[in-house]
């Protein structure tokens, strides 16, 4: 007779533990579902200990029993391989299956069977579920803010006016695709700016800021047939003339007053808020940091010692302080740096002090970059006669700035996610409208639905935009 | 040196000099009008305002000074509860994601994407106004093993009355320096005779025996007090003795360290991958146990990989701490460039110190750091 095996299965075996195991997998499995999903206890017979532990018993028997190395069937196998290679992984595996069964009922009953999504009032709600009715009653407060409603409009279509110029990138014919770099970091963030200082806020047409676009406009287009000897001097000297010319002789005080009418309703930045303020201030931070971060980290790279140190002091100085802090300054100790007559916007001050923070960050990553290219791509690029502009702009930069698009995705996800701070000025994007939410007395405990809402909101965002950089980083990956 | 190089640093110092000296020159004009004097002799005044929560001694008779203290004493501790919890919830994580079991590894991989994908003070506001306001009230709570109360006004702990705590806090520094003096003799007879001795359990029994000592023969004591419901009015109940941890540390703590430990956790996934396989091929071909594989191989070297950014997760830790003002834990910024900023008005220097604080806090750290990471490199011959 051979030699009995009790506990581990062989070729003769097999089909006996097999069946065995299974069974007892699935019962101990069937046992917590049934539990879970139809209170049924199929052990109460037993003592209350056992009669909680039965299951995962049961269930580490069975999985003990089909434990094999190479049975030949591929669902075994498959089972096995992943979930149950030893005693220890058998156990895990079998407690988080159990947690899994056990956790489904009541979050479903939660969030959908025993919630309440019809009603505008709190009375609607009197179910042990989410009052998503809560959600659906200030979905318009959570998006817009305290922006008047018949107005919302404008946001919506500066947002996918916005959206539509920032995807032109995608159809652009092979012919336009080099002037895409000048158009994105250039073009399209004066036009983002234009749209949101008419639409949404209802601005002036001609205003102090429009005469510094038009002669910026202006000294390019002139500029295109400068020669670059002079290049250097004539972008220092001309813009700030026409600027000048522009403001005090072309246009003369009957000019001006006209160009004052607004089109559309006033609306302040206090008034701002929700989602879309998120969405403002986070896309504005993002256009400034980049390249404000670009010249830090070229600056502290230079071999000029000045620039260096100021450098390093600069994005020493921000990257030690908490981002709350940075926001208490520019709320509080900014304004007695300003002339008394002076007054900078909220928002503004909010997205200055956001962007040179962040900037910070990006330039310690674009830094890694540089440091990461080996020193013969510079003396490559030197020995080819370009100086210092030239080799960066079409050596080094686009290798390094490859490199580091994983560490830039992320400094950006945190810049989103660090909106929510700019509650210490004041200003209420989605997370502030919904602590004000709460705390509306006809609204009262209501917080879970609104942060549940809201971290799914910002999960999608920021989810969606790691996934991008993940395939942003496949794309652009070459072979070094 | 030429013009070329001359000029842009020159053009840079005169832009830097001009933009600060236009600041310092409203803020001279602005003070002159508000009639304030800058100066910092406001700290040793009396503060008058009550902290709700305080290692220290402080009431409104004490100066801001010690306010300031109270502050940072909060965010440090904090802090420290944060990084210990963040680093053991991470390291566990970490590890987990590395599994060959499909099941941990995607759970550890959803908590991480999850959990790091949500801003930090939207977490602390779901724990705080949501999570543990769903608590039980004082009278209605159901104690845990019979000690410990987690209400709605806070976790209610047992505290230990010492008698004689110097002389126990000796005997632990005691028994850790000898720990230290074993490992290094321990090391010079392994590099000289090729001897092992037995490190571990020696330490685990140094660690033992000194503070028993310290009871038995020091007049050390110890008693555990357990909190008590207390009635206070009609309707409000409390616990007395023991300790009570405020839901707003509770929420913090809670929310710092479950979102901090998603990047720990990468790290240290980063870590162990970015040691080869062929390390862990060749000290296993040389005959280490697989617990010497992981002890002397693998984890020297993946700890070189780990350190560096975790210690910057720390450092980022210490700083969202700083959220705490969202929600009332009175923490420095809470404390001083909250409270103290609105009672006297002195922006510029309260916001200056508390930055200061956090500068130089980070600053030490990253002057560590560096030569940390010159320690550990590779020294290439």
């Amino acid at each position: 007779m051979n030699k009995l095996n009790f506990l581990t299965p062989d070729k003769n075996n097999l089909y006996v533990y097999l069946y065995l195991g299974i069974s007892l997998f699935s019962i101990s499995i069937l046992i917590v579902f049934l539990n879970s999903f139809f209170s049924l206890d199929l052990t109460s017979f037993l003592p209350g200990t056992i009669s909680y532990f039965l299951p995962l018993i049961i269930g580490f028997i069975g999985l003990h029993l089909i434990r094999i190395e190479y049975s030949g069937i591929k669902f075994l196998d498959i089972i096995n391989k992943n979930i149950n290679t030893n005693k220890f992984n058998a156990l895990l595996s079998l407690l988080i299956i159990f947690a899994v069964i056990k956790s489904i009922p009541p979050l479903l009953s939660w969030f959908i069977i025993d919630a309440n999504f019809a009603g505008d009032s709190k009375d609607a709600c009197s179910g042990s579920g989410a009052c998503w009715a809560y959600i659906k009653t200030w979905f318009n407060r959570f998006m817009y803010g305290m922006y008047p409603n018949a107005e919302q409009w404008r946001i919506n279509l500066s947002f996918i006016a916005l959206a539509f110029l920032g995807g032109v990138g995608f159809f652009a014919s092979e012919k336009f695709k080099k002037y895409l770099t000048l158009y994105y970091v250039v073009v399209y963030p004066v036009i983002a700016f234009l749209f949101i200082f008419f639409f949404i806020s209802g601005g002036p047409i001609f205003f102090d800021f429009s005469y510094g676009i038009i002669a910026a406009v202006i000294s390019i287009v002139i500029g295109i047939f400068i020669p670059s000897k002079f290049k250097m001097y004539y972008f220092i000297i001309i813009p700030i003339t026409i600027y000048i010319l522009l403001k005090y002789v072309f246009f003369y005080e009957e000019l001006i007053e006209l160009g004052k009418i607004q089109a559309f309703e006033w609306v302040e930045t206090g008034a701002w808020g929700g989602l879309s303020l998120t969405f403002i201030v986070s896309f504005f931070c993002l256009i400034f940091c980049f390249p404000v971060g670009l010249f830090l980290s070229l600056g502290r790279r230079s071999d000029l010692p000045i620039i260096k140190y100021i450098s390093i002091g600069f994005i020493e100085f921000w990257r030690g302080v908490p981002l709350i802090t940075v926001l208490f300054m520019s709320s509080v100790m900014f304004p007695m740096f300003l002339p008394e007559d002076m007054f900078i916007d909220k928002l503004v001050r909010v997205i200055i002090a956001i962007s040179l923070f962040e900037a910070a960050y990006v330039a310690e990553v674009i830094r890694g970059g540089l440091q990461a290219l080996p020193r013969g791509q510079y003396d490559a690029a030197k020995s080819l006669g370009m100086g210092y502009w030239k080799m960066h702009i079409f050596v080094i930069l686009p290798q390094a700035l490859k490199l580091v698009i994983p560490g830039i995705a992320n400094t950006f996800l945190a810049l989103v996610k660090d909106t929510p701070l700019i509650f210490v000025v004041g200003l209420l994007e989605i997370v502030g409208m919904l602590n004000l939410a709460k705390t509306n007395p006809e609204w009262l405990g209501f917080a879970m639905e609104g942060y549940v809402f809201a971290s799914i909101v910002f999960f999608i965002i920021c989810y969606a935009m790691s996934k991008y950089s993940y395939n942003l980083e496949q794309k652009y990956k070459t072979e070094r | 040196m030429n013009f070329k190089k001359i000029l842009p640093q020159l053009l840079t110092l005169v832009v830097v000099i001009l933009v600060f000296g236009f600041f310092s020159y409203n803020a001279q004009v602005n003070m002159e009008n508000r009639g304030i004097t800058f100066g910092y002799g406001f700290l040793s005044q009396e503060s008058s305002f009550d902290v709700q929560f305080s290692l220290i001694e402080y009431d409104g008779s004490h100066s801001y000074f010690r306010a300031y203290l109270v502050g940072l004493l909060n965010t440090i501790l904090v802090s420290v509860i944060g990084i210990v919890f963040a680093t053991i919830i991470g390291v566990i994580v970490g590890i987990a994601r590395l599994s060959s079991n499909y099941l941990i590894e995607r759970t550890a991989a959803i908590y991480v994407e999850f959990f790091r994908n949500i801003p930090l003070l939207l977490q602390i506001f779901f724990w705080y106004f949501a999570a543990l306001r769903a608590l039980p009230l004082p009278e209605k709570a159901e104690p845990i093993f019979g000690v410990f109360f987690l209400t709605i006004k806070g976790f209610f702990v047992p505290a230990f009355v010492w008698n004689n705590l110097d002389i126990f806090i000796y005997s632990v520094i005691a028994a850790i320096v000898a720990i230290v003096f074993v490992r290094l003799y321990a090391k010079k007879k392994q590099e000289n005779q090729g001897i092992q001795t037995p490190v571990l359990s020696i330490s685990i029994g140094l660690l033992i025996i000194l503070p028993l000592l310290s009871f038995l023969l020091g007049g050390v004591d110890a008693t555990v007090e357990i909190p008590v419901i207390e009635q206070l009015s009609q309707t409000s109940f409390t616990y007395k003795g023991g300790l009570k941890l405020p839901p707003e540390l509770i929420s913090l703590a809670l929310a710092l360290s479950l979102y901090t430990a998603t990047f720990i956790a990468e790290c240290v996934r980063a870590g162990v991958q970015g040691v080869s396989k062929g390390q862990k091929e060749a000290a296993a071909s040389i005959g280490l146990t697989p617990n010497q594989v992981l002890k002397l191989v693998v984890m020297p070297q993946a700890l070189r990989i780990i350190i560096p950014p975790t210690t910057n997760q720390y450092l980022n830790l210490t700083k969202n701490s700083s959220l705490a003002a969202a929600i009332a834990y009175p923490d420095l910024v809470l404390v001083f460039a909250g409270t103290a900023l609105m009672q006297t008005g002195r922006a510029i220097e309260i916001v200056s110190i508390t930055m200061l604080t956090y500068l130089t806090l980070s600053i030490t750290i990253s002057i560590f750091m560096n030569w940390y990471n010159k320690k550990i490199a590779i020294k290439e011959k």
